[in-house]
């Protein structure tokens, strides 16, 4: 039993020291990104609020957040006395530790152009391995995306609920209620992926947006394409909730909660928690980017080789940390209500209509399913019939939500006005406080 | 060598995770105990080559079932701490640890006892069973979905039939009639 | 050292004893649930490690039903815990014998 290719008797030392370095170079490499998206961000939204930012310690701020890390740790280390020692001392590791895990299985790097696979090979004197470059391809590769983002609620709600304090654990009940809901969207979305890649590995999923032609380089192979671009949208509203960042951070609303979980932290354990947000939140950009925008993949306008497929991922990784930063300076702060109600009643239907959808245009394609002898009018006999379904199940679901408005407004005495025009449901939704949740 | 490691470090997570549930007295903690246990059979699994179980494990019951518990516990604020010192039937742990005890000892003896033609243990007892599904050497997920939409495409119907049920039922029971309602940003408070 | 299935279900039989142990101690509803949870694990693994032993796929598929089931389970029997502990917040199993005729 046991034939994993690790534990079989064939592993030499070279093996394992690869392994090593590799996730070596990923920590590193996570560390230096994330010390870097501290400074991004803050820069960004500085200028996005006309202000310069920190400009001071280093070139353009650079070590700002170095300092700012130095401070931390200088810092004396409080455990409030109604805290719950063993956990409140756990709950930082636990949120640090599935952010990183998640970076090793991101494809960093590689040549992809002109049929490349991605993988390297070691010089002559070190063995001439090849290897791929992210720290491990698990044939469940992505799954295992999707376990450490749900194990990575455990840090906040034990930190929350640890603390013994009221604020915090606000937060923690918060924080499990959100995880659990976007927990789904995000899954559903991910599926769409697997659907059309056919595979669960990420080098795998790389690979099959990599064009023939075109020197290996060609957009529409995207999976935002192939998927069309509403997995893509569901996976980044629903990535933005899972970390926890602006519109979606009820967790360490500042406004309500002090600081949210985080309040009783302080000193070194703060730091963790700090680098773990950020962390999160580099390594769901590169998720982004190996899911729906290529990976490394990539035209080589330069022979780098491997290298070129890293300055490409990294531009693409740019972009969504932008993106995120964007979100953070522009969108004000959901409701509760709101946020449940985005979750299950838009996210979640939209991504399993889509599903449902991608699944009959793959049936189609791969000639199991015909209702007629050309391919393209069952492709079109296909769309109609899922925008069909998608619009009776819209009109069900809405039903459902206006009926039990009703309901609950005639429990509380009141009547509906009629929904007829924008301006009375509006009218509805603000009297009972609830909202139309993006419909 | 490896597998043994890996098994050895892993059973004793997953059984001090076990004792850990029995033997914690706030429920938050016992909730903990039992992610290191479910992690612990994960490990197994991914042991075994069966990749896609457990992360799927890990996801259901990391993700889903322990942060429910918690969350229950929390928006009830019902993490007082299980006093052990009272017993509310007098004998009954003893018994229960009798049972227990017994009950581990008949399975052993099912796997450990010899049948008629030395067969041995399970196989005594049920016959020697027939293949079904053969492993090959597809991937793990390809034949567990092969498997999962031919053979068993009505038990999986039905198994979302039988999620859809328990999603419409979990409303349904929690749905408060006339009394107060849950409120997520005072936990603990509304059961008070 | 070679792990052999016989490993796999020795744990799996004291995992499964460990767990109805506490099922049988424990008076926290809550709690009650979780050894119920790790009595499931217990069949899990060695589902798996007789699918593994007889190269037979239905084991497997046997573990992703388990693991269907458990979730629904789990909602629904969570979903009871509430109703009744909302009532009584302090309550204990032995407090739900209201039907006991």
């Amino acid at each position: 039993m046991g034939g994993h290719p690790f534990l079989a008797d064939g592993v030499d030392f070279g093996d394992v020291i690869l392994a090593v370095v590799l996730a070596l170079v990923a920590l590193v490499l996570t560390l230096v990104m994330t010390m870097l998206m501290v400074w991004f961000e803050r820069k960004v939204v500085g200028r996005l609020q006309n202000r310069i930012g920190p400009n001071v310690a280093g070139p353009f701020g650079l070590l700002q957040t170095m300092a700012d890390g130095m401070k931390l740790l200088f810092k004396e280390d409080l455990i409030p006395a109604k805290a719950d020692k063993v956990l409140f001392v756990l709950a930082p590791f636990l949120a640090v530790v599935p952010a990183f895990l998640t970076f090793t299985v991101v494809p960093i790097a590689g040549d992809f152009s002109n049929g490349g696979s991605g993988s390297s090979t070691l010089p002559g004197f070190l063995g001439s391995r090849e290897f791929l470059w992210q720290v491990a391809d698990v044939p469940i590769g992505i799954l295992f995306f999707l376990a450490m983002s749900s194990l990575a609620v455990y840090g906040i709600v034990l930190a929350g609920y640890g603390s013994g304090s009221k604020y915090p654990l606000i937060s923690s009940v918060r924080a499990t209620a959100q995880a659990i809901s976007y927990e789904a969207a995000l899954g559903l979305s991910l599926a769409a992926v697997f659907l059309v890649s056919g595979a669960l590995s990420t080098n795998q999923i790389v690979l099959n947006q990599v064009a023939e032609g075109y020197g290996g380089f060609n957009f529409t192979r995207w999976n935002v394409v192939t998927t069309g671009l509403i997995p893509f949208i569901v996976f980044l509203i629903a990535a933005t909730a899972e970390l926890n960042r602006p519109p979606f951070d009820l967790v360490e609303a500042e406004q309500e909660l002090v600081g949210g979980f985080h309040t009783e932290y302080s000193s070194f354990r703060f730091a963790l928690f700090f680098l773990a947000e950020f962390m999160n939140t580099v390594t769901m950009g590169g998720i982004i980017v190996t899911l729906f925008f290529g990976g490394p993949s990539g035209p080589q306008l330069l022979p780098l080789g491997a290298f070129m497929g890293f300055i490409w991922f990294f531009l693409k990784l740019m972009v969504f940390l932008f993106i995120f930063v964007w979100f953070r300076a522009t969108l004000p702060r959901v409701r509760y209500d709101q946020l449940m109600d985005l979750g299950w009643k838009v996210l979640i239907p939209i991504s399993l209509a889509w599903l449902l959808m991608l699944g009959g245009l793959q049936l189609v394609r791969s000639g199991d399913l015909s209702f007629v002898d050309s391919t393209s009018a069952d492709l079109v006999i296909v769309i109609a019939l899922g925008l069909a379904i998608g619009l009776l199940g819209y009109a069900m679901l809405n039903a459902a939500i206006r009926t039990s408005r009703s309901e609950r407004l005639a429990e509380e005495g009141l009547k509906l006005i009629a929904p007829k025009s924008q301006d009375s449901e509006s009218l509805a939704g603000h009297q009972t406080g609830t909202t139309q949740g993006g419909h | 060598m490896v597998d043994a490691i890996v098994f050895i470090v892993s059973a004793i997570i997953i059984l001090g995770g076990a004792v850990g549930v029995i033997f914690n007295q706030n429920p938050v903690h016992a909730a903990l105990s039992l992610i290191a246990s479910f992690f612990g059979v994960a490990v197994l699994f991914i042991l075994q080559e069966v990749h896609f179980l457990a992360l799927v494990q890990v996801v259901v019951y990391g993700g889903a079932v322990v942060v429910l518990f918690l969350f229950v516990i929390m928006l009830l604020g019902v993490e007082e701490i299980e006093r052990f010192d009272d017993e509310p039937i007098p004998g009954q742990r003893a018994a229960a640890l009798i049972g227990s005890v017994l009950l581990l000892g008949v399975i052993l003896a099912g796997l450990f006892l010899s049948g008629p033609g030395g067969n041995r243990g399970a196989v005594a007892l049920t016959g020697k069973p027939s293949q079904m599904v053969p492993l090959t050497t597809d991937p793990n997920v390809v034949q567990l979905a092969n498997d999962l939409f031919t053979r068993n495409v009505f038990a999986f119907e039905a198994t979302g039939l039988l999620l859809t049920i328990a999603t419409v039922g979990a409303v349904v029971l929690v749905k408060n009639r006339g009394g107060e309602d849950l409120v997520v940003d005072e936990p603990g408070t509304s059961v008070r | 050292m070679e792990v052999t299935t016989t490993w796999y279900l020795v744990l799996s039989a004291v995992l499964f004893a460990l767990g109805s142990f506490g099922l049988l101690v424990r008076r926290n509803p809550l709690v009650m649930f979780m050894c119920v949870e790790l009595m499931l694990n217990a069949v899990n693994i060695s589902f798996v490690a007789f699918s593994r032993s007889l190269r037979d796929l239905a084991g497997q598929t046997a573990v992703f039903f388990v693991l269907v089931v458990a979730a629904a389970e789990v909602v629904v029997g969570l979903s009871i815990v509430v109703a009744l502990l909302r009532r009584n917040p302090t309550a204990t199993v032995d407090d739900f014998a209201e039907m006991k005729g």
